[in-house]
């Protein structure tokens, strides 16, 4: 699904932010990126969804190898993925519906597919109630909901979040962790970025851990190894 | 249904290079759909702040009203000019040898017709005194022995349309008569102005174009502007720049038409006030003509170009600036 292989990236100005990172996601995994803050974890993410583009290395999803993707294409690339931002990235002139049904109205999909699909996603992180309702009346957890709905409302085969968690208490983190966990048991690959140690530690997901730009670890948390 | 399993086959694997743009489209029929229902979209934001669209498209409006405003009065005065014919003087050059006497006897008879108003006679000492001053030949003409100019008679003529040909005629089959010339002198000389003015209408409709072309330009530019976040986000999600330029690019037309419209509502009116006016001084000439309204060719070229200017304006703008905002 994702094979990062030797890649180095640096901003202009800066040393290496990730040096010689390789790692290899399955396709139906789900996966940890955890580190300290300045880590490397959303340059990483940024790189998967060719927000950025690595300086050296090769870098494939789905098999295709992302550093030889041209400006033009790169859209059509990000539409096999679903990306989940701390801060929701919503539109805020827009209703819930509306902001769900973007991904499929890009795609040129029909009305009646768009209202289909749009309304098992709402359903799915339980809004269906919400949708005539503007970002900002919600509450934190209920956008990024809306942002979660986005992220899948189209089908993709691999999902990005960076800090989906972050600004959330516990209990609407663990509800979010919940989401994820759902559509990795259908088969969609998942990679957070995250540095809520505590969470990750009791779950029995892969984590792969940047320091400095390095990769440093790559295991199953010690105290539940999966069967 | 069909759409959704393309969809999901293609989940998962690479695309094939160039084959996925549009796969998902339900033909023709879909993109007519999408594209019409994104026209809609943009009326509605723009809608959403109707007192900004309207003051940018009176903008383009008066830009567009004003040499179309001009042709309109040039073409107007060109149509005229045959009417005006009426108006004109004849000049009757008699023959060598005819004497005051005889010339002013004509003239009397003249003055008698029907179709003629009022006859006066130049002399040849006053005619040549005249060329005197009026040629710069001054020096030249003094130092003749004799007088070259025949006298004249100048018949102003109370006419209707071609008449003047047959008055003409009629008056050449006098014997006293050598020419009659229809004096048109002054007649050229407005045509000759107005082709003056009629390529500085064309300089000012082309100087007036740009200017639509940088006020859209400056709008939309202004709009991808307050719309930068919604744009990084759009992208984020997939959207190809083809799908980001089109609301832009259909403001850009939307402002146009509107423009347009209110060009043609501007021209039109100045007509309408302009026609009383206009027809009493032309009936003070003898003339009876109508200014007329824009004709149906004009008015669609009017809308045409407010909309080629508008979309062209918003190319310039999408292509500077949609390629700046790109998700950091
Ligand atoms: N656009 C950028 N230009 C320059 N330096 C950057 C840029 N983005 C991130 N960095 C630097 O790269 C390092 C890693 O940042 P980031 O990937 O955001 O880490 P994390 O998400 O783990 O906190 C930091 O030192 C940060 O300052
Ligand atoms: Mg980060």
């Amino acid at each position: 699904m994702i094979r990062f292989d030797n890649i180095c990236k640096r901003y202009p100005g800066t040393q290496d932010v990730l040096s010689q990172v390789s790692f290899h996601l399955d396709k139906g995994e789900m996966a940890f990126l955890t580190g300290h803050s300045g880590a490397g974890k959303s340059t990483l993410l940024k790189l998967i969804a060719l927000i950025e583009r690595p300086s050296r290395g090769q870098l494939l999803i789905n098999g295709q190898n992302l550093t030889k993707v041209s400006r033009r294409r790169i859209p059509y690339v990000r539409r096999q993925m679903g990306i989940i931002f701390q801060d929701h990235r919503l539109l805020m002139d827009r209703t819930v519906f509306d902001n769900v049904a973007l991904p499929l109205i890009i795609s040129g999909f029909s009305r009646g597919d768009i209202e289909r699909r749009v309304r098992a996603s709402l359903d799915m992180v339980g809004l269906l109630n919400k949708e005539k309702q503007f970002p900002i009346t919600l509450s934190g957890g209920e956008q990024q909901r809306v942002g979660i709905a986005r992220a899948i409302v189209h089908k993709p085969s691999l999902l990005l979040a960076d800090e989906p968690t972050g600004n959330l208490d516990p209990a609407l983190s663990w509800e979010i962790m919940g989401l994820f966990e759902q559509f990795n048991q259908v088969g969609v690959s998942v990679l957070i970025a995250s540095h809520d140690l505590d969470m990750i530690a009791r779950l029995p997901y892969r984590v792969l851990k940047l320091k400095q730009g390095q990769l440093v670890g790559d295991g199953y948390p010690r105290r539940r190894e999966p069967t | 249904m069909r759409r959704h399993s393309t969809q999901r086959q293609n989940h998962g694997e690479p695309r094939p290079q160039g084959a996925s743009r549009g796969a998902t489209r339900s033909g023709i029929r879909g993109y007519f759909t999408l594209h019409l229902s994104m026209a809609i979209q943009s009326l509605g934001r723009l809608s959403r702040s109707p007192f900004a669209t309207l003051m940018t498209a009176a903008v383009i409006g008066i830009a567009l009203a004003m040499p179309t405003g001009l042709h309109v009065m040039m073409d107007n005065l060109q149509k005229s000019g045959g009417d005006w014919r009426q108006s004109t003087q004849i000049s009757l050059f008699l023959r060598a040898g005819i004497n005051e006497d005889r010339a002013l006897k004509l003239a009397q008879r003249l003055e008698q017709k029907a179709d003629i108003q009022s006859v006066y006679y130049i002399s040849p000492e006053q005619a040549l005194a005249e060329f005197q001053s009026h040629s710069g030949f001054g020096e030249v003409l003094e130092n003749l022995q004799t007088n070259p100019l025949p006298a004249v008679l100048v018949v102003n003529p109370r006419l209707h349309g071609s008449e003047a040909e047959a008055l003409i005629e009629r008056l050449k089959a006098y014997p006293e008569v050598d020419i009659a010339q229809l004096d048109m002198q002054w007649l050229q000389r407005l045509f000759a102005i107005m082709e003056i003015v009629e390529r500085g209408v064309l300089l000012l409709a082309l100087l007036l174009g740009i200017a639509v072309l940088l006020i859209v330009g400056n709008t939309i530019r202004l709009a991808i502007e307050n719309r930068r976040d919604e744009i990084i986000i759009t992208k984020l999600i997939g959207a190809t720049n083809a799908f980001i330029r089109r609301p832009f690019l259909y403001s850009g037309i939307w402002y146009g038409l509107l423009g347009g419209l209110i060009a043609l509502l501007l021209v039109n009116s100045a007509i309408y006030l302009l026609q009383d006016p206009v027809a009493h001084l032309t009936g003070l000439y003898g003339g009876g003509f109508q200014l007329q309204l824009l004709s149906s060719d004009i008015s669609l070229m009017l809308l045409g170009s407010g909309v080629l200017l508008g979309l062209s304006g918003s190319w310039l703008a999408v292509g500077r600036h949609l390629r700046h905002i790109e998700p950091r």
